[in-house]
């Protein structure tokens, strides 16, 4: 029985994890959340340096060649500090896209790029209200060209390069493509939208006749998108995971400090056992989450079955963790100046961005069901 | 990751389940079980001379020293072991308090010649020992209990009331709590013996449960008789033996298993038709199917994380303390929402697919809050020991035990 990660993972995540209390401290979040920027930059290289963008790019492609393992264990110390920087995006999701359906010239020509930093990618699969599905997508793909609008999209101005969700022709799901588009074209244009989240930015992304390929097959899209998304919410997981522990702490920390009728709050079973109920879901959802991360790594059969356990468990943890540790610091939790908003934002950004708990529980049981038949 | 044995417990693995084949009888059937109950005298017998079996092959107790009759294994060989032996049919549950907890006890209080005397006998099921702690008016404050024991000439006399006892009926010894000085406050004034259970004066009812079983009893103590030589550490000294016994009793390791799960209830989900179809369609009963899917996955993998440490020979981390706050609720409901699958049919014990056993869960679940442990209790312990909140405020903590509600 070996369900643990190696030494060598946990001294990376002791690494990231110290780069990030010193670089990363929640007034950096904050000054993102108040400001303009697009992201911590300064965070965002410190990360690069130390080659996090590149960990689980094969070598042939200027990465360090690693396993998810090492990304999950570098995701979880990213949701831990909510760092305002293009993690979730660029080295989740569209590595992982590229890795998974990217031809060899586009993973030659973008891969290097996005170890080293120098590229940013995100994805773009929404457009305004209703969840996506494959009869809602007004997005065009035809002659190399892309016309369309997406909105949110995470990382919309940071970004180099976006994949985007696009009908190409077709019926029913077959008739969605994911393209590739280089955002540095005339033919986008980038607008900042306000969001719940002010710490991570957010853009809708208007395409005009811009420059566009196909990313893996014509009408694989909405397949490549399911896949795409088992595997990003197994990360997903462990930054939620992270998060809801830094939640969980802060919550503990001031309920040893805030003193209410003579003792501190702390020490009342109504505060006890909430954090306890915290405790609990934040291990359920560790459990859930390695299983995910090693079946991930074994490319398993059960990773649908595991990726949709994860990202169920961690999303139920960090948004009870996040909504409590608000309540646990009355009414001081609710002001702007207090750091518990972070958390309370990105749980719920977190939740939303892959679909929410309601189509995971939804596609969980498909996935029992198909597993049961087989 | 793996969940691969090493190469010593694969070959751990292979002469047990060899010696396993050779001596029992495999399950057909994942749910059979011959668990221990109060009124079954006949498995009993089957138990000791299973048990006999056992510690006579050197199974019995895997991580005791060599000496009192164990392996000196690892705690992942006696996971191993027990692993192996839940595939068959073979009768369990009658030693594991008195094997996991009173002889622990003995081991660290008792003198080398009571050691020899009594160890040896539990070992190979010719013994059966009980742990008398709970009171009628000491459960989750079991400090509180108030069976006394008093000095007469060289020994002690005892008297007071004990439930909750677990084969009282059938053991032959039992260690017990007992409030020697009233005077001080209620922590300080405890002593532990250990006695013969058939002595004069030992009285043992059993508890009908709500369940219908009688798993436990209550034990009546009308003047008896112990030596002082039997006492269990020094006299005031009770609570600190005490919590050598507790401390095993957290180290055993487990799940309640053979119950209905979640393939039952997908099972009955797509066997019951609702207004808008089959319910396995209905999102609703798909959104609960999924979140007990998931605790049921986290509780099973959060024991691998346990075992993984075991492995490792490290001191697992506090995570399987969650285990009985979610076993439990979801125990009792899930079986409650089986049964409103069946709509009014739910209720019937007869006829129904399943309703029999997804009724035990939901009866059994409202036992299982409680036992060992309550919900309440055990996120007190999570919160006062892994987060690092201070415990409760005692008011009782200074004040004599015989003044307690005096005020």
């Amino acid at each position: 029985m070996n369900f643990d990660f190696s030494d060598d993972q946990k001294l990376l995540k002791e690494q990231v994890r110290k780069f990030l209390a010193d670089k990363c401290p929640t007034k950096v979040v904050r000054r993102v959340l108040d400001g303009t920027e697009t992201h911590a930059e300064e965070v965002w290289k410190g990360l690069v340096d130390l080659g996090v963008p590149g960990l689980a790019i094969p070598e042939a492609y200027g990465g360090s060649g690693l396993s998810p393992l090492e990304v999950c264990v570098v995701a979880e110390e990213i949701g831990r500090a909510a760092a305002p920087v293009p993690f979730d995006t660029s080295v989740v999701l569209a590595t992982e896209a590229l890795k998974l359906a990217g031809s060899e010239a586009q993973k030659k020509k973008w891969l290097p790029a996005l170890a080293s930093g120098q590229a940013v990618g995100t994805l773009a699969i929404a457009e305004g209200p209703q969840p996506p599905k494959p009869r809602n997508i007004r997005t065009i793909y035809g002659g190399g060209r892309l016309n369309g609008r997406k909105v949110p999209v995470t990382d919309g101005e940071a970004a180099t390069f976006a994949i985007a969700l696009a009908n190409t022709g077709g019926a029913g799901d077959r008739a969605l493509s994911l393209v590739l588009v280089d955002l540095g074209q005339a033919a986008v244009a980038k607008r900042r939208i306000e969001t719940i989240d002010p710490a991570r930015k957010h853009a809708e992304l208007t395409f005009k006749d811009a420059t566009a390929e196909i990313l893996g097959g014509e009408g694989e899209g909405w397949r490549l998108l399911e896949r795409l998304y088992d595997a990003a919410a197994v990360y997903f997981a462990f930054a939620q995971v992270g998060g809801a522990e830094a939640a969980m702490w802060m919550a503990r920390d001031y309920a040893l400090q805030r003193q209410a009728f003579g003792r501190a709050i702390g020490s009342y079973q109504a505060i006890k056992h909430k954090l306890a109920d915290c405790y609990v879901k934040l291990e359920i959802a560790r459990s859930n989450a390695y299983y995910g991360a090693m079946m991930l790594t074994e490319g398993g059969a059960d990773l649908p079955l595991a990726a949709a356990a994860a990202r169920i468990a961690a999303t139920e943890a960090y948004d009870y963790a996040a909504k409590e540790n608000i309540q646990t610091h009355g009414g001081i939790g609710f002001t702007w100046e207090a750091d518990t908003q972070f958390h309370y934002r990105r749980s719920r950004l977190m939740a939303l961005s892959l679909g929410g708990p309601m189509a995971w529980k939804d596609k969980l049981v498909t996935r029992l069901e198909q597993k049961n038949a087989a | 990751m793996d969940f691969n044995d090493t190469a010593d417990e694969a070959a751990f693995r292979k002469e047990v389940r060899a010696w396993l084949d050779a001596n029992a009888t495999r399950k057909s059937d994942d749910r059979q079980s011959l668990r221990a109950r109060n009124d079954d005298p006949e498995l009993l017998k089957k138990a000791k001379e299973w048990q006999d079996k056992k510690a006579k092959a050197g199974y019995a107790r895997i991580t005791w020293p060599k000496e009192f009759g164990g392996r000196g294994g690892s705690p992942i060989l006696q996971v191993i072991y027990q692993q192996e032996e839940a595939n068959y049919l073979v009768p369990l549950g009658f030693f594991d308090i008195g094997l996991g907890m009173c002889i622990p006890t003995m081991m660290a209080y008792a003198t080398p010649e009571q050691l020899k005397r009594y160890v040896k006998p539990a070992l190979h099921g010719q013994e059966v020992w009980c742990q008398l702690f709970s009171e009628p008016a000491a459960g989750s404050d079991v400090a509180g209990i108030r069976t006394k024991a008093e000095r007469d000439g060289e020994g002690w006399v005892i008297n007071g009331q004990k439930v909750w006892t677990s084969g009282a009926h059938y053991c032959d010894y039992g260690i017990i709590i007992t409030r020697t000085d009233p005077n001080v406050p209620k922590h300080a004034g405890l002593t532990m013996f250990f006695l013969d259970m058939k002595s004069p004066g030992v009285e043992v009812r059993p508890i009908k449960q709500m369940s219908g079983g009688a798993n436990f009893n209550e034990v009546f103590f009308t003047d008896v008789r112990v030596p002082d030589s039997q006492r269990l550490g020094k006299v005031g000294e009770g609570w600190k033996a005490a919590l050598t016994t507790l401390m095993n009793e957290r180290l055993a390791v487990g799940l309640p298993s053979g119950g209905l799960d979640i393939d039952e209830l997908m099972e009955l989900a797509r066997d019951t038709d609702l207004e808008d179809g089959p319910a396995i369609r209905n999102q609703q009963v798909r959104g609960k199917i999924a979140d007990w899917y998931v605790q049921q996955q986290g509780l099973k993998l959060t024991r691998y994380r346990t075992l993984t440490a075991l492995s490792k020979g490290q001191t697992p981390g506090p995570e399987s303390s969650i285990i009985k706050i979610v076993a439990a609720p979801k125990m009792q409901d899930m079986g409650a929402f089986a049964m409103e699958l069946m709509g009014h049919a739910g209720i019937m014990k007869e006829d129904v697919p399943h309703a029999a056993g997804f009724q035990a869960q939901w009866i059994g679940g409202a036992g299982f809050r409680i036992a060992g442990g309550t919900d309440e209790i055990l996120r007190n312990i999570v919160a006062e020991r892994v987060l690092g909140l201070p415990a409760d405020v005692r008011v009782d903590k200074d004040v004599a035990f015989n003044q307690l509600g005096k005020k």
